[in-house]
């Protein structure tokens, strides 16, 4: 027998002569309630829990002002950019490190480039999460992962409360096979005497640009 | 062999202070994030609840599951291998390995690959294995056994860090060669010591938190971002989870997501998790992740555990460790005295299921019995139930074979052959009494003589008083 059958038989004999319990109906959230201030309240109170550095913008237009900004604080005069990054949020005068599809930008470049700037699919208030699926403004995985300094912009309109309405809405995704990446804040360890602290292999520093509005 | 060994264990470990210490501070930094994260949430026991029915319901199907993931992971263009054994899953692996002419790999999530010791068959093979897990990777390189599900150089504090990171780290990782002992500082050295091996290494091996049985996707939750790296830069990905890592449906993965978090590290959520699904990122867009994506379903007597209903929930454990930072007895003893990746509560009634009872069979004895883990568990697995359950299968073990000469057995069948005749008792204790003067020390008798020094090992017993409860009952006034 090979192992693939062997295994399903020991686990079929473990099994048999027992009946599977019923999955009661479930009393947790599976939605949210709030609304308007109160959920964007909660969002950036569990963001800046994180130490990410939030930037509240009242509409689009303010975008290239404020990434600008940004990039500069960080002392960054490039940045990666995916290639559908929206022209009406590129600033002025940095120059962005594009990918074009179907030619990927090597390990070495992302990893020499400080900054990157990305949409993203979702986020989460509850938790102070935020979601990539691989969609619109976005880029695939590593443009996120090797840059030092990740700005990301969050509209209104992307957020839910809680997990179960986001792992609802991220199921479409999923079924497409596109990779998922959910971020809580920049990277972090709680390896030494657990106390989290700031920065290991993803970027150090996170920065979200939260639009208001629909 | 067997019964000694924890107590043995525990003792070498009780009489290093600086280990407890270590392991004081952090787990009870650990308990009040905890509590305070899962508090925070009003709907905590109806995601225990759900936890709890979603694991047992899987386990109660998991063929069904486990052939259902087989059909998704393989239709997502990722290859699936099945191993019944440790020997089997190092075969594999490293035959992977081999192929894809690995000169080294870099890892994340290490606990099964631990469990099946891949390391040294690696090695063996001529590939160097490197751990990327800041803790794993610490724990590598002083050469020491993980202390700790999810924190493994737990009983390592800073400044032991420090003196190991100068030692072994990359000298270009610290640059001046100074390093100071705070956490962030260490982080920065790991950080750019590991950076070159990320960017080089053309071969990952993984763990898993969770598979999806309807989707094929696979889902692994960190902090650090060494699993992106793993997950995303190299050419192939091998990963290799426990059958029991299952989830049959998408929507199940929401309880996970917010019980293992705050339950492991006390957040709300950890800093990242990351979910694929075979190599249809690669397929879609050049460069997104491995082209190449291979899933080792292991068994390792996971079905054997399956058999006994009894025992059967010690599968639906998420590894959040939360069972160990609130056990008084891992607290003390540490994670070592487990002999095993799997410490505390849970360690105690995985090792000796996955190893038997000849190797690991005084695991479930180093217990109070005071049930905070079952307590505090996301998904409520009734540890103490398990733990007496699997206290008496030893002892019906031990009094089958040859185990039957070791000094508690003995002790405990001297005692039940007093206890059943009462004569007999009261011959023993007026003995006792004049016996037992030369053992008293402080009111306490720490070493009895054989056959009851198998007992006395690992509990000190009060002296016995002058009179016996029995002859004062017989000598007091009667009543009228
Ligand atoms: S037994 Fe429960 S508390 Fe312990 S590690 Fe497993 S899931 Fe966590």
């Amino acid at each position: 027998m090979n192992a693939r059958d062997a295994i399903l038989a020991n686990i079929r004999s473990a099994l048999a002569g027992s009946t599977p319990p019923v999955l009661p109906p479930f009393a947790y959230r599976r939605a949210g309630e709030m609304t308007g201030e109160e959920l964007r309240a909660r969002f950036l109170d569990r963001l800046a829990d994180y130490n990410v550095h939030i930037v509240r913008l009242r509409n689009e237009a303010e975008i290239p002002a404020a990434l600008a900004d940004r990039l500069a604080a960080n002392g960054a005069t490039r940045y990666v950019a995916p290639a559908d990054l929206p022209s009406a949020w590129r600033p002025a005068g940095v120059e962005a490190l594009e990918e074009v599809d179907g030619a990927p930008l090597s390990h070495a470049q992302l990893e020499a480039t400080p900054s990157v700037v990305t949409g993203c699919a979702l986020a989460v208030a509850e938790t102070g999460t935020v979601v990539l699926d691989a969609g619109s403004h976005q880029g695939r995985r590593a443009l996120t992962l090797l840059p030092d300094h990740h700005v990301c912009v969050v509209f209104e309109h992307q957020l839910v409360e809680t997990i179960p309405e986001a792992l609802q809405n991220l199921i479409g995704a999923v079924r497409d096979g596109r990779p998922l990446t959910f971020f809580s804040g920049p990277s972090a360890t709680a390896d030494i005497e657990f106390d989290r602290v700031v920065g290991v292999h993803g970027p150090r520093r996170l920065d979200v640009l939260f639009v208001q509005g629909d | 062999m067997t019964a000694l060994d924890f107590t043995a264990r525990a003792r070498t470990s009780l009489r290093d202070s600086q280990l407890r210490r270590n392991i004081a501070k952090a787990t009870s930094t650990i308990r009040a994030k905890t509590a305070r994260v899962a508090g925070e949430l009003p709907d905590w026991e109806a995601l225990r609840d759900a936890g709890q029915a979603i694991k047992r319901q899987t386990m109660a199907e998991l063929d069904r599951h486990l052939v259902a993931l087989e059909a998704s992971v393989t239709a997502a263009g990722g290859v699936v291998h099945w191993a019944r054994d440790a020997a089997e899953a190092r075969t594999i692996i490293v035959g992977l390995a081999r192929q894809y002419q690995a000169g080294s790999v870099i890892k994340i999530k290490s606990m099964t690959t631990d469990e099946v010791e891949l390391n040294p068959a690696l090695s063996a093979a001529g590939i160097t294995p490197y751990e990327t897990d800041l803790a794993d990777m610490i724990v590598q390189m002083a050469k020491e056994k993980p202390s700790h599900l999810l924190v493994p150089a737990i009983h390592k504090n800073r400044a032991e860090i420090r003196d190991l990171f100068l030692r072994e780290l990359d000298p270009a990782a610290i640059p001046g060669g100074r390093l100071d002992a705070d956490p962030s500082s260490l982080a920065k050295a790991a950080r750019a010591h590991l950076r070159a091996k990320f960017l080089s290494t053309k071969v990952a091996i993984s763990g898993a938190n969770f598979a999806i049985a309807e989707t094929g996707s696979v889902v692994i939750v960190e902090s650090e971002g060494n699993g992106r790296m793993c997950l995303t830069l190299p050419d192939v990905l091998i990963s290799i989870m426990g059958v029991e890592k299952v989830l049959p449906k998408w929507e199940h993965l929401e309880v996970f997501l917010q019980l293992l978090p705050r339950s492991a590290t006390g957040e709300r959520m950890n800093p990242y998790t990351s979910v694929w699904t075979g190599n249809r990122a690669a397929e879609a867009r050049a460069g997104d992740g491995p082209q190449v994506f291979h899933l080792v379903l292991l068994d390792n007597g996971r079905s054997k555990i399956l058999a006994d209903e009894v025992t059967r929930d010690t599968l639906n454990c998420i590894r959040c460790s939360r069972c160990l930072n609130v056990c008084p007895v891992y607290e003390r003893a540490g994670g070592h005295a487990y002999d095993s990746m799997y410490q505390g509560p849970i360690g105690a009634i995985v090792t000796p299921q996955l190893r038997g009872f000849e190797e690991a069979g005084s695991l479930p004895f180093a217990s109070t019995l005071c049930g905070a883990c079952q307590e505090a568990c996301p998904v409520r697995i009734p540890i103490p139930n398990i733990l007496t359950h699997l206290r008496a299968k030893v002892v019906a073990e031990k009094r089958q074979g040859l185990g039957a000469l070791n000094g508690e057995n003995l002790a405990m069948q001297a005692a039940k052959a007093m206890f059943d005749h009462p004569t007999l008792l009261a011959m023993a204790l007026a003995a006792g009494r004049i016996g037992q003067a030369p053992l008293v020390r402080d009111g306490r008798v720490t070493h009895l003589p054989p056959p009851l020094s198998g007992w006395s090992l690992s509990r000190d017993f009060p002296a016995l008083p002058p009179e016996s409860f029995r002859d004062w009952w017989a000598k007091r006034e009667p009543r009228s």
